[in-house]
């Protein structure tokens, strides 16, 4: 296997990820392209630990630690969209800018 | 460099080829579509593709952790997440905001540098697959032996999230005023 | 080594004399008097110590050098030493007397003054630090000891500094001393570089090239004309008199201003007939000069301030017309007989309460000791025999008949003329302060500066001594050098000197109540004002200067500290059109931070 295949793919990933974060007003739409990213991250991670046969399988290792730290992020974010969403009725991002130079 | 030419691509090489392009391209349609569920299914699509991706670089746990974590927990939480900010089901227009042509030339432009400098970097790298190399078993013994301290540091990371978020949601606790 | 004691001992003194008299603190009369007793220890024991040795040192008669140290300057070093030679003993010998006198005769003159203590200390810090000029065997050591002669006039002029002219003086003085010390300090690092090293016999020693020497004699001349008050940087002088009466017997008499003449006597064969031409011309206006205005002046110091400048002038045409030995000579004899007319004029003020000489008159009958001691200082200078001055002024006119200099025909005529107008106003102040009918009169309140009230009396002892102490070398000093005697010159001079004293006191018998400076018709008035050289500098240079100064102030103002604001409302400005950017759209902050760090990674990419 071709490492630059895996890199690639995670690359293009990645990229159609940052477009998500940059593109989307639901804010929950940007919490899954945040989740693409990390996948993107996740997929080069295994394929270099493949490459490199490392004896400690950091990669994989790390992989899965990436892994329960999106499920927390995922979940600390979730709540704070729904108090955003409870407080001021709205989860659009161009909408939350009271933080804005008048 | 090993002499390991690039045509004709092994049938490895062309299922791991071919998923990708399923997972790039279900994640494209996450990024693109006008109906908020349907995002969270193609996210669906895109992550189980990802599983097989692992699958074929021989790293089966990570797989199964991703089908498990990603597809039974996380896209489950964000279509409770769609549900309770009593998002619009079904189609709507006004999902990407006035920035989309920036962002699209943004990500264009890290594509393209990400792209460029991977291939030029590991153009010739070629790694050989070891079936077996990432099974549970040998996966659990690293962790347990090697990565024990940074694995319990996790699960206190894990419960400080647990109870933040049930802070966060719940509407009877108050800030200190 | 004794030398290294002998510049030592006073500064110990000074030392002391700042730092203990005040213990315990008090500030009652009767601690300041106690505080003054002690202190007058201080300055008298070190300073009559120190003399002693050069008194030993003289007998001895023995040349030597000692070093201390050598100090390592990565360029040439300077060496750290001093130098005993016959010179050098013998204006060491004259500082020491003169600097004992003013000591004893301070702790009379400056009774129950409640600063007397740092006072003395001063005096005792400048004995020092002219005793290392004196014996410096380093040109950049003597500079040490001639910076800190000038810091210690300018303490000490300004000694009554409650009354602002006193200050202006002070500033005066030490400024203008300052202007010439520049050209000093310049000229001592060519002759250093040129002879590549500072010691004093080295640079004689070394051969250096005629050019060189005239610059650096030059701007050394700079330094002198500041410190002996010669023209054109003589103005300081006058002014300096609103010090207290014995720091002008002092310093601004005996020592600190014969320390110019002195260092060209020094450093004598270094000086190139150029640089003694400019020396003569200088001299020659300034000794003619100072003595017609001395002559018009109703302030009795400055009479005797003008005075200064001339005599000094006489040293330096001496200098210039080759006759060094008599420039010496006159050095220590004028360094004598004008610091007892110091101390006198100081005994006078003090029973008169007045600087005037409009305020004084037939005090002869009153201060019988003050009259016989000041009438052997005017005789000196006058230049009768057989006082001190009658011989120096005879060495110095012989040499100067003798002279092979180019303007040989103007320093003889203008040191002749000189002589009679010396005559003249020497006989004048004489006149006005001793006869005729007193005029006395007790001040309502006695101003700082103007010393103490009426009280009728001959002043106290301890003032009366060291005139009577300074009144003998006044009086006989000459007859050490007399075997040098030429009898033509000093009989020209005596007549003409005697035709300036006898046309005064002509003028003064017709009519004994008015100011013989009256004699000089129109000129009087260009004379009192010393033709008007404060106002032309003030005109040239002063205004000028203080334009300048408030040229910067205002482009200070309003170029650097309006730079600096318009820097600040720039930044205010342009943070109001940025401050646009932050709309809260956290999107577009993401867009602008990864935007940022895709161009800084394919910067990364395209230049590493």
């Amino acid at each position: 296997m071709h490492v630059v295949y895996p890199a690639v793919v995670a690359a293009l990933l990645f990229s159609v990820g940052v477009y998500g974060v940059l593109a989307r007003r639901n804010t929950i739409l940007v919490l899954m392209s945040v989740e693409l990213m990390l996948n993107a991250v996740n997929l080069n991670l295994v394929a270099f630990d493949v490459w490199l046969r490392d004896v400690l399988h950091s990669g994989q290792v790390l992989t899965l630690f990436v892994i329960v730290i999106a499920a927390a992020e995922v979940g600390i974010g979730l709540a704070i969209v729904l108090a955003v969403f409870r407080t001021r009725k709205a989860i659009e991002l161009d909408r939350l800018r009271e933080l804005g130079e008048p | 460099m090993n002499g390991v030419d690039f045509w004709p691509p092994s049938t490895l090489e062309v299922v791991f080829l071919l998923l990708g392009l399923v997972a790039v391209g279900s994640a494209l349609l996450v990024v693109t579509t006008r109906q908020l569920v349907h995002a969270a299914l193609w996210l669906v699509v895109c992550f189980g593709a990802l599983a097989g991706c692992y699958l074929v670089l021989t790293a089966e746990f990570v797989a199964w952790v991703q089908v498990l974590i990603y597809v039974g927990a996380v896209v489950v939480l964000l279509l409770f997440g769609i549900m309770l900010t009593r998002a619009p089901i079904g189609r709507s227009d006004d999902l990407d905001s006035g920035n989309r042509v920036v962002a699209a030339v943004v990500a264009v432009a890290t594509a393209g540098v990400l792209v460029g400098v991977v291939v030029g970097g590991f153009q010739h790298a070629y790694a050989e697959l070891r079936p077996g190399a990432g099974s549970a078993e040998e996966l659990g013994a690293s962790i347990f032996r090697n990565w024990v301290l940074p694995f319990e540091a996790l699960s206190v990371l894990l419960l400080a999230a647990l109870i933040g978020a049930i802070v966060l949601s719940r509407t009877d606790i108050k800030g200190r005023r | 080594m004794i030398a290294s004691l002998v510049v030592v001992l006073p500064f110990a003194g000074a030392v002391l004399g700042l730092l203990l008299p005040r213990h315990p603190h008090g500030r009652s009369p009767a601690d300041n008097l106690a505080a003054n007793k002690r202190a007058a220890w201080f300055g008298v024991v070190p300073t009559a110590l120190s003399t002693a040795l050069v008194g030993w040192l003289a007998w001895e008669n023995t040349p030597s050098t000692s070093v201390l140290t050598k100090i390592d300057t990565g360029g040439i070093a300077i060496t750290v030493g001093l130098e005993v030679a016959e010179l050098s003993v013998l204006t060491a010998m004259l500082v020491g007397v003169v600097a004992l006198a003013v000591q004893v005769y301070s702790v009379g003159y400056m009774r129950g003054e409640s600063r007397y203590p740092s006072f003395s200390a001063f005096i005792s810090l400048f004995t020092s630090a002219m005793l290392l000029v004196v014996f410096a065997a380093d040109l950049l050591v003597l500079y040490v000891g001639w910076e800190i002669m000038g810091l210690c006039s300018y303490l000490l002029v300004g000694h009554w500094w409650e009354e602002r002219a006193n200050s202006r003086a002070a500033i005066k003085a030490f400024l203008v001393t300052r202007l010439g010390d520049v050209g000093f300090l310049f000229g001592i690092f060519v002759l250093g570089f040129a002879a590549g090293s500072f010691r004093i016999a080295d640079i004689m020693a070394a051969d250096i090239p005629e050019p060189t020497l005239v610059l650096a004699t030059l701007l050394l001349l700079a330094g002198v004309a500041g410190k002996s008050a010669q023209v054109p940087l003589h103005t300081w002088l006058p002014d300096a008199m609103a010090g207290p009466t014995p720091i002008s017997a002092l310093i601004h008499a005996a020592t600190m201003v014969a320390a110019g003449i002195f260092v060209v006597a020094r450093l004598y064969v270094l000086f190139p007939q150029p640089t003694l031409d400019v020396l003569g011309v200088a001299a020659a206006i300034g000794m003619l000069g100072a003595a017609l205005a001395a002559f018009a002046q109703n302030d009795l110091k400055r009479v005797l301030a003008y005075s200064t400048i001339s005599q000094l002038a006489y040293m330096a045409a001496a200098l210039a017309g080759g006759a060094r030995d008599a420039a010496v000579f006159h050095l220590v004899t004028h360094g004598a007989f004008k610091a007892l007319l110091f101390l006198c004029a100081g005994a006078v003020i003090h029973h008169v309460g007045s600087n005037l000489l409009g305020h004084m008159g037939g005090l002869r009958r009153s201060m019988p000791v003050t009259f016989t001691t000041m009438t052997i200082g005017y005789a000196a200078l006058i230049g009768l025999p057989p006082a001190s001055g009658f011989f120096s002024k005879d060495a110095i006119l012989y040499g100067l008949e003798r002279s092979s200099s180019p303007i040989q025909l103007v320093l003889y005529g203008s040191a002749l003329l000189t002589v009679g107008v010396t005559g003249a106003y020497a006989t004048r102040a004489w006149l006005m302060t001793f006869f005729g009918t007193g005029k006395i009169q007790a001040l309502p309140e006695p101003a700082p500066g103007t010393a103490h009230v009426f009280d009728g009396r001959e002043a106290p002892l301890s003032m009366l001594w060291p005139m009577g102490v300074l009144a003998v070398p006044a009086l006989l000093l000459g007859f050490t050098d007399a075997g040098e005697f030429h009898l033509a010159p000093a009989v020209t001079a005596l007549a003409v000197a005697l035709l300036g004293a006898a046309f005064v006191y002509v003028i003064w018998r017709g009519a004994p109540e008015r100011d013989p400076a009256r004699l000089l018709g129109p000129f009087r008035d260009p004379c009192e004002q010393a033709f008007y050289v404060d106002r032309l500098y003030a005109a040239v240079f002063v205004r000028p200067v203080l334009a300048l100064a408030r040229g910067v102030v205002r482009t200070d103002d309003d170029v650097v500290d309006g730079a600096v604001r318009a820097t600040g409302r720039a930044t205010v400005g342009l943070s109001g059109l940025t401050r646009h950017l932050q709309n809260g759209n956290a999107q577009l902050y993401v867009t602008g931070v990864l935007a940022g760090v895709l161009l800084i990674a394919v910067g990364a990419v395209v230049l590493g």
